[in-house]
């Protein structure tokens, strides 16, 4: 455990709180995007240096512009007049600290149950590649088939609608 | 500074604590696209213990976990694009996304 950890791991649980407080959507989606680049430097440290930059493309460059476009059709920018937390929020906060409690206690009590490597693993992105189109290339093209899906699903979901066709 | 047992407890840690800020945040919010980010959150959290056991685990030249996660952020980013074009179809039609208002399953 080094400095590093500790100063990446607050970088992203305080982006991550930010996110859910902050009341300007757009306040939020920047935060939400801190915290996805801390994460991607967490996957850096932890000797995974593919997973970290498909992080940062797909999280920084796509999901999080793909909010910011997502606010500014639906005009989330003005604020509502009711507030931006729901009636029940106290029902959420409780739950959702009964769910940290919960996995918090289950890691720090099952510390010694794991072996564990201190050795960082020599994978390349070249073994990357070829476990990619070796032994799982099944999951892939499914995965290939799935964003393709996806795409022409959003925008047939997003497009306007023909007059009289409701 | 206090240290952990052991690396992996503190990704581990982290990890769940990002799980716990996203769960508050899908439940707390009122904004749908809100809800949208505390899901994306929670699925990151998930990621990041993918890769710290991959990281700490015994074998990780069979790059299991490390595909998991690569599978997961696709899957992710599809996830993401769907669920932001189906709050832009729900504005169209009710003109909010406040989730306390749409409460009618009727288009």
């Amino acid at each position: 455990m080094n400095a590093i950890f500790y100063i990446l791991a607050a970088l992203t649980i305080t982006g991550g709180l930010a996110a859910i407080l902050l009341k300007h959507l757009i306040h939020a989606a920047l935060a939400v995007t801190i915290a996805f680049a801390g994460l991607a430097l967490l996957f850096l440290q932890l000797d995974a240096q593919f997973a970290g930059f498909a992080q940062i493309l797909v999280y920084i460059g796509a999901v999080a512009i793909l909010v910011v476009f997502a606010i500014l059709l639906t005009r989330g920018a003005d604020l509502p007049r009711e507030g931006v937390f729901s009636p029940t929020w106290l029902v959420g906060l409780v739950i959702a600290a009964g769910v940290f409690a919960v996995l918090g206690w289950a890691v720090l009590r099952s510390v010694n149950a794991i072996p564990q490597q201190a050795a960082a693993p020599a994978v390349s992105v070249l073994d990357i590649g070829n476990a990619l189109v070796g032994r799982y290339v099944l999951p892939l093209e499914i995965v290939a088939l799935l964003l393709t899906a996806a795409t022409i699903g959003a925008v047939i979901v997003a497009m306007h609608e023909k007059a009289g066709s409701r | 500074m206090t240290g952990f047992a052991s690396p992996l407890t503190g990704y581990l840690i982290v990890a769940a604590l990002i799980f716990a800020i996203g769960l508050a945040g899908a439940l707390v919010r009122r904004n749908a696209i809100m809800v949208l980010i505390g899901i994306e959150l929670m699925l990151n959290a998930a990621n990041l213990n993918f890769i710290a056991f991959w990281r700490f685990g015994p074998h990780p030249e069979a790059l299991t976990g490390m595909m998991f996660a690569i599978f997961s952020i696709a899957v992710a980013a599809a996830e993401a694009a769907v669920g932001l074009g189906l709050v832009i179809a729900i504005h169209r039609h009710t003109n909010t996304t406040d989730l306390d208002k749409i409460n009618r399953m009727k288009g």
